[in-house]
């Protein structure tokens, strides 16, 4: 399971664990799932046409999660723009349809694309990824404390001088990056989960954002090591491992923060029975 | 006048009987998606909507594992998505994307799996093309009454509960002080969505299924503001949309390269955005001659260019 080609796994799962398990908190803090679903599926289409025309698949990825970035950004500007972003990303899926139906060896490399391949993961994609985690991760600790500010109470940050539209900009681009760096592992559909279902579980273990960001890259970091465990010893596709345990965690997370609050309640109510009587 | 159609319309394509069938459940999709799609655009729910699209693939991919049509595979699993967002809490505004993420998430995981069972089981590979682009000239005809009758269903539950739904979309507070019952409103509406994303996922696949249902209606809404005008052009638009589309497939088979099709879906999607982009003109020439009549000095550059 640690030998040869799957070395690469294991080391191209872990960092790519690390940096959805950071980024997805603040996915999760600013509420921007659909933009986190959206880009992974705009890049569908970069990647479709990089194997179209023969360029290196990472390329094309980049190009197209960093237009659909971008795009959601400018348009979400007016107003409420949720339908505009669907269809941003159906054009994009749709251009990936296309320049999917024009290769030749299109059906294994659609599902591939849209439901990841780790096993697959070559030695020359290492140092890509690498730069890539270093360069997402890095912009969000230079970014920290505003990127906090302006996510949690927009109308302070924007009085102290922190831009909503600059930060959101940001912030989409380095989603963009990430997604770049995610879709050859867990494929563009299922990216979405494991930016989404860690960091969820974690909001719901604690309320301290720093607390908070080692869980999520912890419970990222063992999601990512069991669906690749799971998958080598199975056979079946890595993909379907991640969605599961990522809901797992969540569902784990959602139990958790109720029962507290149970807890909380019972204990409230005994000391105010104290108090009166 | 054939003459004059000729370049438009390749021969043989008023006596093929895909085409029939692709036509007629092109429009009886689209019938049915342009007014519930504007409940979904002014609910701003087009995550949702999008969600139940892409976990239809699960329910596709499982009918065709078991071997039984992927529409009722759509259906399916597509209700039994709607009931668990509604029961993790979609009726919430805070957290609700957040629950929406979560069924997506475990759902693709299990399509995922699906699909991979699908290509070892059957050893075919086309099943997870066909299921998440669709392909609307592979329909039997015998779908034609399932797909009628489904659609009668979503227009009797949109006929049921309109008004309540309306008021409830656009003044909650309000509806919840005169004793509409919202959340029995907003399931009945949630369980039509997903029967009209099942429909829409036949025709164009359950990836793309949202363009269908949002694109007509948010077009419509930028052009009308009364509701029933607003139902009237989405319907028009998604036909328009769906039938020229299917036209533009069938003679993309003479485009480059040379007898290969292009997909109808391509079609049909970048034509609702176009539509949606064209609609957003008279607004924007609007916001344009107010800006170039702005200027208190003399005719602004515009006019005086004119």
């Amino acid at each position: 399971m640690f030998s040869g080609f799957m070395i690469h796994a294991w080391v191209v799962g872990t960092i790519v664990a690390i940096v959805a398990g950071v980024v997805g908190f603040f996915v999760v803090l600013r509420g921007s799932a659909f933009a986190a679903h959206a880009i992974p599926n705009g890049s569908f289409a970069g990647a479709a046409g990089a194997a179209l025309i023969g360029i290196n698949t990472l390329i094309g990825l980049g190009v197209f999660s960093l237009l659909s970035a971008l795009g959601i950004g400018v348009l979400g500007r007016r107003g409420r723009h949720d339908a505009v972003t669907a269809l941003t990303l159906v054009l994009m899926l749709a251009l990936g349809s296309l320049f999917l139906s024009f290769s030749v060896e299109y059906a294994p490399e659609v599902y591939s694309l849209l439901f990841g391949e780790v096993l697959g993961i070559s030695a020359n994609e290492v140092i890509p990824t690498i730069a890539m985690a270093v360069a997402a991760v890095a912009a969000i600790a230079a970014l920290y404390r505003p990127l906090l500010l302006s996510s949690l109470v927009p109308d302070v940050a924007a009085a102290r001088g922190v831009s909503a539209f600059a930060m959101e900009i940001v912030f989409l681009v380095v989603v963009a990056l990430t997604t770049t760096m995610t879709v050859p592992v867990v494929g563009t559909l299922l990216i979405f989960s494991l930016m989404i279902g860690a960091p969820a579980a974690a909001r719901s273990f604690t309320d301290r954002p720093t607390i908070a960001i080692c869980l999520s890259v912890a419970l990222a970091v063992i999601t990512i090591w069991a669906a690749i465990a799971i998958s080598y010893k199975t056979n079946y596709p890595i993909g379907f491992f991640v969605g599961t345990i990522s809901a797992f965690a969540y569902t784990a997370g959602r139990c958790w923060s109720a029962l507290r609050r149970r807890q909380v309640r019972a204990h409230d109510t005994q000391a105010t029975v104290g108090i009166t009587a | 006048m054939s003459r004059l159609l000729a370049p438009v319309f390749q021969t043989g394509f008023f006596t093929s009987s895909p085409v029939h069938t692709a036509l007629i459940i092109a429009a009886a999709v689209a019938v049915v998606a342009g007014p519930l799609g504007l409940f979904t655009v002014m609910r701003g729910q087009s995550f949702a909507a999008e969600s139940l699209g892409d976990i239809g693939t699960t329910g596709g991919s499982a009918a065709f594992l078991v071997g039984v049509g992927a529409l009722w595979g759509f259906v399916a699993v597509g209700l039994m998505a709607a009931a668990a967002m509604e029961l993790v809490g979609i009726q919430r505004t805070r957290g609700r994307d957040l629950a929406t993420g979560i069924v997506l998430g475990a759902s693709l995981g299990l399509a995922a799996l699906f699909l991979y069972l699908d290509t070892t089981v059957h050893n075919t590979t086309g099943a997870a093309v066909t299921i998440l682009f669709g392909s609307i000239f592979a329909i039997s005809a015998s779908t034609i009454p399932v797909v009628i009758a489904l659609g009668l269903s979503v227009i009797a539950i949109l006929v049921a509960i309109h008004r309540p739904l309306l008021l409830s979309t656009v003044q909650p507070d309000l509806a919840a002080a005169r004793g509409v019952p919202v959340r029995i409103v907003g399931a009945a509406y949630l369980a039509a969505l997903a029967l009209t994303i099942a429909l829409c996922a036949t025709t164009i696949g359950s990836l793309l299924s949202t363009a269908l249902l949002i694109g007509p209606a948010a077009t419509a809404l930028r052009l009308t503001n009364r509701p029933a005008m607003a139902a009237l052009l989405a319907t028009l638009l998604g036909v328009a949309a769906t039938w020229i589309g299917i036209v533009l497939a069938y003679d993309s088979f003479y485009w480059p390269p040379q007898g290969h099709g292009w997909p109808v879906s391509f079609f049909v999607v970048s034509l609702v955005f176009v539509f949606y982009l064209l609609s957003g003109l008279p607004a924007w020439r609007q916001r344009r001659q107010a800006r170039a009549r702005r200027p208190a000095h003399g005719p602004g550059i515009a006019e005086v260019g004119l």
